[in-house]
This record gives structure tokens, sequence and C-alpha cells, in this order.
């Protein structure tokens, strides 16, 4: 059908991959810094930053992306600098590394999309380079970068005499490793002196044109250490012949360093060995693989499947007498106990550490700062906290918005900060844990909390409180999250994109998350997340209604009763309430909501569930019958069909039959509308008249 | 899961295969019925034939979405042809067929009575649809075929499920004051 236009060409699929490991590098490089910006790095953070810019540049040299390499090579020239001590990694030093690689982020995406930047784009800060640089090679003591400046010589004091020789394999090439650049860099080390070895070239006609026949034998004198040496040759190592040896040793003399000789392969001796015996000799190495995500969907689709029939099969396991099918009823057991365990594994690989949408903040935080005129830093902790793959998709967005909000309303001006007794710089913290099944993410800030005060003022001023009501502290803080306030209250454009927190809750909620916030006015507040770890399944309750079987999210759920008739009460136009223990909770006849046929209409013959929804509070759904508690794998009713209101989704059943899976939040809300209202697009952020649950 | 519905493409006839014209430029459909009239569908859009198997319904839907089934694992929604051309509800019994065709990017069912034959048709034999003021919209309908001495009707899926296959995304067809399934429907 849809003929995969990409498959035909090897070069969008390099392409792709180079990006995808852009994309790892930028995060790598990123939090390399944040490192070196909280003065934990070292020289390996060092050595790391430069080899995740060395990288990029070096597949940029491959694809042709021109601004992309001259920025790089920029980038990286001031890295080796840096490195090699000719350039103190001050923190303005690194606070402008901090900003090359945000503009090359910037750089690497435009050339992802086959966007033009505008010329100039991040002209200052490759001038703030370029001048770091020149002043550092005008040092009396600094070697210039530039390669004129070496020339070969004898081996001076201080100065160790290489002789490498390098033979690439015949694939080296094709391997978009150009060896003409790794000579340059060895020429920077010291002087060289360069030999070809053309014995391996083939008669013209039958020559290759992509395959690598030059070995070069050089001869480098240096005052680097060999390391350096190893470094220029990091990204060939595994495709050529590569050997190192020590002519001469420097005046001074470490003793050890005798004709150290090795190959490229990891302290193997054995320089007889042909080179496809040494590649397989170094695979165990590998501990990890990369697989594309949608076979891991696969199996996660799969292996739902299995446990549908597996509960099938144990559903059609007890009917059977025991004592007559042993063997059979033991099996099924054993089968369940592996398909469980079968499914978590599964579950497990699409887990990915939170790093990964956590090491985009801090970017968020230094561009936003800078706009706002503030001081602030981000720590993060957790970072290697595990969660579905499917849930950190969806973390991005309200994230960045907590973290935008406790920038904005957080975080106060300098002065404001030095005149309460703060430090000038505002500090946001985020954490991420595992507690008992969910995962909790916490926004904390040192600012100035939530004024208690204007935030119930300006409540009752638009009606969300009634003028006589004490709301208690935590009432007052979460009402922050309701639509209505957080909408009509644009202060800047930063916060007001036109979401607000309420928006932000409602995309945990979208997640099966829940979202609370904790603060002391003066001191700070605290914005708590919990997430389910996984989207894929979900904890329900099934019910009956009628002839049809609904799904009720455990965590939604408080309690379920079957009430006295007494504590039934019509409120005029509003449907019934229930009186319990001193509170009235709205009932919502399923049935009815749902139009289902031959359904209990009275909840004292069925069952009422009583559900808590942060938006839509608490309530009772009346029901027929309870039918039991059970895992169940989450499907999308969206892919094939509109959505509907007051479902979020739908599951199999051990039967086979489709259940739909309630969605608390939006049954009652529904309830209220008079017309249907879609969600946009995408479906995550939905539209509709949001139901402001009452304080009481 | 595949128990519940049997694959009923091998019992389609195929001896009308070529009978409109053997050029290359024909195109297949595959035939069913609703009641006496017979339909054709683009065979490049069906994706398997199954029987009728229950639903589980979607609160509030229109009348003609019969509700959802799980299709190997995948929720399928199932759409009432006779309802969606506002000819009333289908009774449906385990002889009732639901054909499951892609439209867009979606899977979706259509429940019909029988599906009866594959043809291949010259597109220069395919007819207008005549201008008859009749609540099945032509937007519906891609053209007729006659073929011997029966009609088929050429359902045009996009037509009918709009942008998406939603229930929602196309205006449901008026449907008669008494809804209830015409006497001369099997």
């Amino acid at each position: 059908m849809s003929g995969g236009a990409d498959l035909n060409n090897p070069l969008a699929q390099f392409r792709q991959t180079y990006f995808e490991e852009c994309a790892e590098l930028l995060d790598a490089l990123q939090s390399q810094l944040e490192l070196l910006s909280n003065g934990q790095g070292d020289a390996e953070t060092l050595h790391a930053v430069f080899r995740c810019v060395h990288s990029i540049k070096g597949g940029a040299g491959a694809f042709g992306f021109a601004a992309l390499v001259a920025f790089s090579h920029v980038f990286e020239s001031l890295l080796d600098a840096v490195r090699d001590r000719k350039i103190a990694a001050t923190s303005d030093v690194v606070a402008l590394l901090l900003r090359a690689s945000d503009a090359l982020a910037d750089i690497v995406a435009a050339a992802r999309d086959d966007r033009t930047l505008p010329a100039g784009f991040a002209g200052d800060v490759t001038a703030a380079l370029e001048d770091l640089l020149l002043g550092a090679s005008d040092a009396p003591a600094a070697v210039s970068a530039a390669p004129a400046a070496a020339t070969a010589e004898s081996a001076a004091v201080g100065e160790t005499r290489y002789r490498i020789s390098f033979t690439p394999h015949s694939e080296m090439l094709q391997k978009a490793n150009e060896p003409l650049l790794l000579i340059r860099q060895l020429h920077r080390l010291g002087g060289l002196s360069v030999e070809a070895d053309e014995s391996r070239l083939p008669p013209f006609e039958a020559m290759e044109p992509e395959a690598a026949y030059l070995g070069w034998v050089f001869t480098l004198d240096t005052g680097a250490p060999q390391s350096a040496i190893d470094e220029v040759f990091e990204f060939v190592e595994d495709d050529c012949e590569l050997r190192v040896q020590v002519l001469a040793a420097p005046a001074a003399g470490a003793a050890s360093a005798g004709p150290a000789e090795r190959l490229a392969e990891d302290g193997s001796a054995a320089a007889e060995v042909p080179a496809g015996d040494l590649h397989a000799a170094a695979a165990p190495s590998v501990h990890s693989i990369r697989v594309d995500v949608d076979k891991v969907d696969r199996l996660v689709n799969l292996v739902g499947e299995m446990v549908i029939t597996q509960a099938m099969l144990t559903e059609q396991s007890g009917l059977l007498p025991a004592d007559q099918y042993p063997v059979l009823i033991q099996g099924i057991e054993a089968l369940a106990q592996s398909a469980r365990e079968l499914q978590e594994s599964v579950m497990a690989i699409r887990a990915q550490p939170v790093k990964s949408v956590f090491a985009r903040m801090p970017r968020i935080v230094r561009d936003l700062a800078a706009t706002l005129g503030k001081e602030a830093r981000i720590v993060t902790t957790g970072e290697t906290t595990e969660i579905d793959k499917t849930v950190i998709e969806q973390l991005n967005d309200p994230l960045t918005h907590m973290i935008r909000n406790s920038l904005d309303h957080g975080i106060e001006a300098p002065d404001v900060r030095a005149a309460a007794g703060k430090p000038r710089q505002g500090t946001i913290h985020l954490a991420a844990a595992q507690q008992s099944g969910r995962i909790v993410i916490e926004v904390s800030d040192d600012g100035r909390g939530i004024d208690r005060e204007r935030v119930l003022a300006r409540a009752q001023a638009r009606g969300l409180v009634a003028p006589g009501a004490t709301p208690s502290e935590e009432e007052i803080d979460n009402l922050i999250f309701l639509p209505a306030f957080s909408t009509a209250e644009k202060i800047s454009n930063i916060s007001g994109r036109g979401v607000g927190l309420d928006v932000v809750k409602r995309n945990v909620q979208s997640l099966g998350g829940r979202i609370s916030v904790q603060s002391r006015f003066g001191a700070g507040s605290r914005f708590i997340m919990s997430l389910p770890l996984t989207l894929a399944v979900l904890d329900g309750m099934v019910v009956s209604v009628g002839s049809e079987t609904y799904i009720i999210p455990l965590t939604a759920i408080i309690e379920s009763l079957r009430p006295h008739p007494a504590d039934i009460h019509p409120v005029v136009g509003r449907g019934d309430v229930l009186a319990l223990r001193g509170e009235y909770v709205p009932l919502i006849y399923l049935h009815s909501r749902f139009r289902v046929e031959n359904a209990i209409t009275n909840p004292c013959h069925g069952i009422v569930i009583i559900v808590q929804s942060d938006t839509a509070g608490r309530m009772g759904v009346v029901v027929d019958e309870l039918l039991g508690q059970q895992q169940v794998v989450v499907k999308s009713l969206e892919a094939n069909y509109d959505p509907v209101d007051g479902i979020s989704g739908a599951t199999i059943l051990g039967n086979g039959r489709v259940a739909l899976i309630l969605d608390i939040a939006r049954l009652r809300e529904a309830d209220c509308q008079s017309g249907p209202v879609r969600p946009d697009g995408n479906g995550a952020w939905r539209a509709g008249a949001a139901d402001v649950p009452a304080l009481h | 899961m595949s128990s519940q519905g049997q694959s009923m493409t091998s019992t389609l006839g195929q001896d009308n295969l070529d009978r409109q014209g053997n050029g290359e430029n024909t195109k297949q459909f595959i035939t069913f019925t609703l009641g006496p009239e017979e339909y054709g569908i683009d065979i490049m859009v069906v994706r398997e034939i199954k029987g009728w198997t229950d639903t589980t319904m979607i609160p509030n839907a229109p009348s003609h979405v019969r509700g959802v089934i799980n299709l190997r694992g995948v929720i399928v929604p199932i759409f009432d042809l006779r309802a969606r051309f506002g000819m009333g509800l289908t009774t449906p019994t385990k002889m009732h067929v639901v054909i499951i065709v892609a439209a867009g990017t979606r899977t979706i069912g259509l429940l019909v009575d029988t599906v009866s034959d594959i043809i291949s048709v010259d597109p220069k034999a395919i007819r207008p649809v005549p201008e008859m003021g009749l609540p099945t919209d032509d937007q519906f309908l891609d053209g007729l075929v006659a073929l011997d001495d029966r009609m088929v009707t050429l359902v045009s899926l996009a037509g009918l499920f709009g942008h998406h296959a939603g229930g929602h995304a196309a205006a449901e067809v008026p449907v008669p004051a008494a809804e209830q399934e015409p006497a001369r429907a099997a």
C-alpha cells in the first residue's frame, strides 16, 4: 500500500538515525553542562561534553549541514581549549557553553526540519566563542589550535614521539569517516609527518569508489598524552587497524611509558589476529540495543491480547470441576502467572527514565529567567526514575507549564529576594520518585508562595467562593487550579499562553494522575503530581448497567454502597442527591446518562459507587451491580471512532467483548452540557465548559 | 478473537470476474445486499468479512452506530448501513454480515444483509446516479452499474463517512418517522 519511500532511500534513513542520535547527544550535552555549572564537573565531564559536540559535528559534515558544521566547529574548538586548560572553566565560560548548546539544539532542529535559520542566528554566541578562543591563542603559553602553527620537528623537551600506523578497513569511508579530518586533528597535537601506504591500492578497474585502500604511518611529536591520540581515532576504532607506538619518551620520561603498543580493540595484544575475529571478540561489550518503538508497541499489544485470552481461559476453567481436571487447572494457573510476569517485563521495556523530559527543563528556566529579568537555577533529582514511554511523552507539556508558572509567579525579582533575605538566585527543584506503583513528580520553588488573601479575594470576586464562606488553607491553594481563576488572570504572556494551571490539571488527569499544591507564603510552593507508571494497564472495577458492562478506574473510587431510600433527595432541576455522612453527593444515573435500557433505575435496588474527580468533585454513580475488580488493558476508542463524552477508552474483557472505561472527570461535566463539545484535533487538551466544584 | 467471526471470503463466487470486461483498467467491487437491493464497494478498501457478533453500545451515539466490537484486539465501530441510508434499523442475526473496511486511517465495520459477489467493472461502464430527490443523497453513492439484469449501486465510503469515519462526522440521513425495518428486508 503505502510504499515506504524512506526505506528506498538509505540516505533518508541515515539522516533520521543521525537526528535521533543528535537528540540523545544534545540531552547528554545538556546534562553534562548542568553538572559543570553546578560545579560537579571534572575532566571527564569536559571530555564527555566535547565528544557530544564532536559527534554532532561529524555527522553534520557527512550530511552537508554547513551551518551546523560551522557552529559546532567553533563550539568544539572552544571546548577543546577548555579541555586543554587553555581557558579556565569559569562560571562565565560555562554559561556561554550553555548558551552555545541551546543554539546548537536550535541549529540541529533547523537542519532536521529543513528550515533555514535567519542570517546571523546565534551570531552573538558565535562571536563570544570566537573571542574567547582568540584570547586563549593570544596567551603566550597556549599552543594555537591553528594547524599552521605546528611544524614537524624532532622531539623537543617534554614531547613524546609516537609512531602511529593507521590502516582503515575498506568499509570505513561508508561509515562517514574522513581520514583527512583525523590527520588534521593529529596535526593539531604537534609536529606530524605522514607516509601513505599504497600497498593495498588495487588496479584502477577493480577499484570500488566507496572503499578505503590507503593506509598511513604517522610520526607525531607531541606533549599531549597518548589518550589524546586515542581520542582522535575514537570514532574509527572499530573500522581500522590502529597501532600506536612510543618511539622516544620525553626527556623527563615517564618510566612506565616503554614501547607501548596497542591495538585499537581493548587491551588485546594479539597483533596477528585478523580484524574479523577481533570484532567478534569485542561484541560482548554491547549492553543495549536500539529497537524501533513500533516493534515494542506491537509486542505490548500482543501480550495484551494474550492476557485477555488467558483471562478468558481462567474464567472458563473456573466452570470445570477441579477434581476432574487438576492438571489442566494447574496449567492455567501457571499460565496466568507467566502471563502477568510477561506483561510486566514487556512494560519494563517501554519504561524510560524521566531524564529525557527533565533534561529539557534547564533551558526553559534559562530562557524564561532571562526574559523575566530574574535569576534562577533548576536542580533535578531522581532523573533515573523510570516511567512508561506513553506517560513520558505527555509529561512535557504540564511540566513545562509548571516550571514556567513557578518562575513567573513564584520566584521573585532578584532585588525583592535580596530584600527578603533570600539569595538573589531562586531555586526550582524538580524531583521524581516512585511511590507505591505510581510516580510522584514534584516541582518546588523558594519563591513567594501563594498569597492566600489575594487568591481568596479574587476567587470571591469571580464568584468561585460564596461571600461568607471560610475555606481552609488547602482549599484556597487549590483554587488556583480552577479554570475560571487562571484564564481570567492574564498577568503575563508567559504563564498565560492561553493555558493555565487548570489545563495542567486536566492534562495530568487525562493521564490518570492527580496534582496538588502545598505552599507557605513567603517561603515557596510545592506542586505534587502523582501519575500511573503506565497508561497501558489500569486497575478497574467492572460494573454492569442493563446488558452493558463498564469499567470504572479504581483510583477514582472512594466507596460503594446500597443507599437507604430516606437518604435520596431530589433537588429541583438538578437531579437527585445522596445524603452521605452529612454531605450531599450528586447522583449520576449511568443508565440515563448513557441511555442504556433494562437497567435498575432505583439506586436503592442497585449500587451507588462514590467516585472523586479533581475537577468534578465527588459524585455517586448509580449502576446495577459490581462484577469485580480487574486489571484491564486500555485500548483506544478514538483510533477508529470519535471521542465519546464520559468515556476515556475501551478494553476487552475475558469473554472477548469490549467494555468501555468511564471518564469520571467528564461524566458530570458532559451531563451539564447542552450540546456536544468535541475535543480539539489531538484530543489531549480537551475543550469544553469546565465545571467548577463548589466549596463547602 | 477469531472464533467470533468466520471468514466468509471463500464462499464468494468468482464466476463474475471479468464478465464486465477484462481490460487492465477494470476495478473490482465486492457486492452486498440490503434487502433486495445490491450494492458494491471498492475491493481495495475491504479488509475482511465476518459474521455479525454482538456489539458493545456507544453511549449517546446516532442510531446507525451499532456499537464497537473487538477485532483481534482493535476496537472497531460497526455502522448499520441500512440505517445510514435512512431505511431503518437492521435487526441483525447470525446470518448478517459485517464488512470490515479501511476508511481513511480508520478501520470500521459495515453491517449488511449478505455479501454476494465480486465483480469487475470497467470505470467507463459506471453511470452517474440520477437526481431523484431522495433522502439517500447521491454524495453517498459513486454511481450505478448494470450487470445483466441486476443493478449494482456503488457506495462511496468517503461520502458516507466524511473526513474520517466518525459517527458524527457526516450528517445523519433523515430517518423515516417510523424507524423500523421495511417489510421487504430479508
